[in-house]
């Protein structure tokens, strides 16, 4: 942020950020060796896919200063947040919406 | 005349220009990556039952390359704390490291390229498919982008030998995995697995490299990483400007060269955050 | 807000620097905003009279089919060779002209002209900034909006011409025609996002950040929300078509299989592919930027009219909230309204009906904004001249657009009407008499500012006239052929469906000739409309050196790119800029002229 960062601040989110630095290689670590334990498909998926969000919250949290932004950066991505899930969700339901014709799978 | 708020932020919004900037293109940049990724989840689930590539790719390098953008990651935001507490020369330290970390970035994924395009799956007449590395008489060393097309124009040629896979690193292959183990190997042949077999050119079907033609999985993950490359390469070359002739500006307006750097800090940040995603998605699941 | 650096007291400094520039970097590689929307208006124009010339070759060819065209066949002929063959237009140049028609109008012209160009001069402007924020992204944006063009523009000469798949590219088509005209379009496309994305990024960026002190966001002219609200469409909505024209570009030169089916057959054999692809993926990544395009097509347009309504009413604008949050939820709403597009692909009841309700709901704003802008011109002293005219037109055209929208709305009314005729008709009532017309409206109403000299307005009420009339001529007809059943894109037509005989029956089914000969009045209309551009076109160019001079406010208006010097300088003001009420009172009672500047403090 361009304003209200003392020296004093700086110095304090540096630990902090070193502190995520570890926890996001630990993160990288566990994804891969859960990947290697089978816990079914879908759970493997859910889990994976987990860590990974608390990965990019720690990453746009801090080091993007996400967690103290301005409220127009808020409306922008919250914006841009609900029309990637519409777009996401939309179409992937609509893939699964289709008529079924008795007597076949689809 | 100058645009105002360049380095100071505007009182009732609390942000300078190039804040609103970055923040805007990276709202669209998520409507990119997020239109992509729909389009992986749209492939993925319109794949036929057990037909979705699964352990193709290096576990191993992929893990590597995540670690070395999350060191990108901290020493660019480094960087800008060093600049926020006016040392200059450890910012040149960090934003060099990040810069460095980019290129091995970019090298380990075109080895990791590479490796795909030399290797190859054969789709045999009867249905029979199977991975690994071919020789074709004529061709020395490992043939590059090599098709089915190709090897048919090639007269000369009546066959190819292929070094099938070993049992393929496949993780968590969870519920689709057991079909594609049978075709991988067939059946109870897994001991002759590494011993190169001779394949009659009649008796191939299909024949592609680990390129974007093979599959749309293989189609997905070029794109994917691809864009995503090319987003390292535009990050490094403007960090290296920023590090080298752009630093000028240290001296003559440093509230606005550390603006820069935040700003290009948060560019680079998104491409580590693509890439979290990417990493399992693409490699894991 | 007591920042004052924004505006510049010191005419000398100027002066200076539009010496140091030289002719080209104050000319052509400018990163001045008035500059740029000029560049980008007149390279929209050109393209706007491109993609009409092309629909005019392709009236002529369903009205008298197999026919040479007059005045130009033989020219294309000489062009073009093969494909127009003794000046008669081949079916592959009839896809080639349809398909870049749509392109070329939609994404070369009116959105460039729309956005960019009324945009970029105007926008920074009305809130009283002295460019956009970034200056030199703008000029990158301009370049590579040419860029585009130029690649659009090449790819008509090519082996095989420029591409046949229609304005929406729909694959498999798209990605299996032989000839190299999809590639160039999809290399076009992607520059073209490009430059709107970098457009859209400034433009809200100017905005959020350069509004003037006191220029509050209730108080910004409405043209300057509209402009807002389509800046994020672009932003948000491209995007997923960007990377839809990557894919497509990797099917086309990589083989791959984004849009691809399994066991997809071409030419009678099997493709060649890995297939497991889906052709429904590119319709939702196509619609989801499309859908929201058409508000980009139409938003600057309500934004032009209420401008110039609003002045010349010499009232304030009725409901202007109203008309703020109407745009807002029009910028909201479009977002989840694509897949009325697909209703014909065989979508599930469920979703079917999502889309249903979210397309009848986004209606509401729009009623509300012709509302807002009817009511206005209750009571009002209305001043007829030439911008009036065309904004008056715009708004039963937009309204007549609009409510023949609805029907295509209702899955089971679309199932009828979609891909014929009605479609067109329909569209092209907003785009055609509705945005053309509020953007000749804003031609007429901002050229003295940009010029210092008014366009003549006898010669314009004739322009007016005559379109309007030929307009109507045109896509009327339309409605009734789409209805009667007559397809779209079709070569000659429609003639290959009229008159066939029923075996069973014996009766003559198929379109009525009646309906068939309709084309020959539409076309006629479609030549009428060319003549009408010609006073437009003189007058352009011959009030620019001959027309009568004014002076920096000539219609009395009250927003801010009024009280600029005519031209506006580089930097816009010449005077230090503070905003102290809203954008439209005029006929305040007890002031003393019946219009009072934003810049007017209010004494009391
Ligand atoms: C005012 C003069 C215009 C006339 C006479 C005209 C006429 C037509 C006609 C007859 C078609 C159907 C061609 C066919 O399906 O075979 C068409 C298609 C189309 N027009 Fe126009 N048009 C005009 C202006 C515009 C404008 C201003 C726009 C957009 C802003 C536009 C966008 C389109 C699009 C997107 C299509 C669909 C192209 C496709 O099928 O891929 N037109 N036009
Ligand atoms: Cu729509």
């Amino acid at each position: 942020m361009g304003d209200g960062h003392s020296k004093e601040d700086i110095k304090k989110h540096v630990k902090l950020y070193i502190g995520i630095f570890i926890a996001l290689l630990v993160g990288t670590v566990v994804t891969v060796l859960a990947a290697y334990v089978d816990l079914g498909h879908k759970m493997n998926i859910a889990l994976a896919l987990l860590i990974a969000s608390v990965k990019a919250f720690l990453v746009a949290g801090f080091f993007m200063h996400l967690t103290s932004e301005k409220k127009t950066i808020y409306t922008i991505l919250a914006c841009t947040v609900v029309f990637f899930i519409g777009l996401m969700a939309l179409t992937v339901i609509a893939h699964f919406d289709v008529p079924t014709i008795a007597g076949s799978g689809h | 005349m100058e645009v105002p708020y360049t380095s100071k932020p505007r009182p009732d919004t609390g942000l300078y220009n190039a804040k609103v900037g970055i923040w805007l293109f990276l709202a669209s940049e998520v409507m990119l990556f997020g239109a992509l990724f729909s389009s992986y989840i749209l492939l993925r689930v319109n794949a036929l039952e057990g037909t979705w590539p699964h352990g193709l790719l290096n576990i191993p390098i992929g893990t590597f390359n995540t670690a070395v953008l999350i060191t990108s990651s901290i020493t660019v935001v480094m960087a800008w704390a060093s600049l926020k507490l006016g040392q200059f020369n450890r910012f040149k330290i960090y934003q060099g490291i990040t810069i460095l970390c980019a290129l091995a970035f970019m090298v380990i994924k075109s080895v990791e390229y590479k490796d795909k395009f030399t290797h190859y799956q054969v789709w045999l007449k009867d249905g029979e498919t199977i991975r690994g590395h071919i020789e074709v008489p004529g061709i020395e060393g490992k043939p590059w982008f090599m098709t089915h097309k190709k090897l048919e124009a090639m007269e000369a040629v009546d066959h190819i030998t292929i070094h099938p896979d070993p049992k393929p690193h496949v993780a968590s292959a969870g519920g689709e995995a057991p079909e594609a183990h049978k075709s991988e190997n067939h059946g109870g042949a897994e001991e002759h697995a590494h011993e190169p077999r001779r394949i009659e050119k009649a008796d191939i079907k299909r024949l592609s490299a680990f390129v974007p033609a093979h599959s749309t999985y293989f189609a997905i993950y070029f794109t994917l990483t691809a864009l995503h490359a090319l987003h390292v390469m535009g990050g490094a070359l403007v960090m290296a400007y920023l590090w080298g002739p752009g630093s000028k500006m240290w001296k003559t307006d440093p509230e606005r060269f550390t603006n820069r750097i935040e700003v290009s800090g948060l560019f680079w940040h998104f491409v580590d955050l693509v890439w979290i995603f990417l990493f399992p998605v693409l490699y894991l699941l | 807000m007591q920042h004052t650096t924004q505006t510049a007291p010191h005419e000398t400094s100027h002066a200076h620097e539009h010496h140091d520039l030289g002719f080209w970097r104050t000319y052509v590689f400018s990163t001045d905003h008035k500059v740029i929307g000029i560049q980008y208006a007149v390279t929209s124009l050109a393209f706007l009279f491109f993609g009409f010339c092309l629909m005019l070759m392709m009236r002529w060819q369903i009205a008298y089919p197999g026919q040479q065209i007059p005045v130009f066949g033989k020219l294309l002929e000489a062009i073009l060779g093969e494909t127009a063959k003794g000046g008669v237009m081949s079916p592959d140049l009839y896809n080639v002209f349809g398909a870049m028609h749509g392109t070329i109008m939609v994404f070369l012209a009116v959105v460039p002209l729309a956005f960019a160009g009324f945009g970029n001069y105007v926008v920074p402007l009305q809130i009283g900034a002295i460019d956009m924020t970034f200056p030199r992204l703008n000029m990158a944006s301009y370049w590579t909006f040419f860029l585009g063009c130029v690649i659009m523009f090449f790819s008509f000469f090519i082996p095989g011409g420029a591409a046949q798949a229609g304005w929406t590219s729909y694959s498999p088509l798209a990605t299996t025609i032989p000839t190299d005209g999809q590639t160039y379009w999809l290399i076009g496309m992607v520059l073209l996002i490009t430059s709107s994305l970098l457009g859209a990024v400034n433009f809200i960026a100017t905005i959020i950040q350069l509004r003037a002190p006191g220029m509050t966001w209730m108080r910004l002219p409405f043209f300057v929300w509209a402009q807002f609200v389509t800046a994020f469409l672009l932003l948000l909505a491209f995007p997923p078509l960007e990377a839809a024209g990557i894919m497509q570009l990797m099917d086309r030169v990589f083989h791959t299989s984004f849009f691809l089916p399994t066991g997809l057959m071409v030419g009678g054999q099997v493709a060649d592919i890995s297939g497991g692809g889906s052709p429904l993926l590119w319709q939702h990544l196509f619609w989801f930027l499309a859908h929201p395009e058409v508000y980009v097509l139409i938003l600057p347009a309500i934004g032009i009219v209420s401008e110039i309504i609003a002045c010349n009413t010499r009232k304030t604008l009725w409901g202007y909230r109203s008309l703020v949050y109407s745009a807002l939820a029009i910028g909201f709403i479009a977002f989840i309204v694509w897949a009325h597009h697909m209703y014909l692909t065989g979508m599930g009841t469920k979703i079917s009906a999502f889309f249903q309700t979210t397309t009848m709901i986004i209606s509401i704003p729009s009623v509300i904004i012709l509302t807002c802008l009817f009511i206005t011109l209750w009571g009002g002293s209305i001043r007829f001249n030439t911008p009036m005219l065309f904004a008056l037109a715009f708004l039963p055209m937009f309204g007549l657009g609009g409510l023949t929208g609805l029907p295509l709305g209702f899955s089971f009314a679309d199932l009828h009407l979609h891909d014929t005729y009605y479609v067109i008709a329909h569209f092209h009532y907003i785009v055609a008499p509705g945005t053309i017309f509020a953007l000749f409206a804003g031609v007429y109403y901002w050229y003295p500012k940009a010029t210092g000299r008014m366009m003549n307005e006898f010669w314009g009420k004739v322009h007016f006239w005559v379109s309007f009339i030929a307009m109507n001529l045109i896509f009327q007809p339309m409605f009734a052929q789409g209805m009667a059943g007559m397809h779209r894109r079709m070569y000659d037509g429609g003639a290959t469906y009229s008159g066939v005989l029923d075996p069973e029956t014996g009766d003559v089914v198929g379109l009525p000739g009646f309906i068939i000969s309709l084309n020959k009045g539409i076309t006629h209309a479609a030549m009428l409309l060319a003549l009408a551009q010609l006073p437009f076109i003189i007058n352009f160019f011959y009030s620019m050196f001959k027309g009568k001079k004014v002076d920096d406010n000539p219609w009395k208006a009250t927003t801010l790119e009024w009280q600029t010097p005519t031209p506006p300088p580089h930097g816009n003001f010449d005077k230090h800029i503070e905003v102290y009420r809203g954008p439209y009172d005029y006929s305040l009672p007890g002031a003393k002229d019946d219009f009072t500047p934003q810049t007017e403090p209010s004494h009391k």
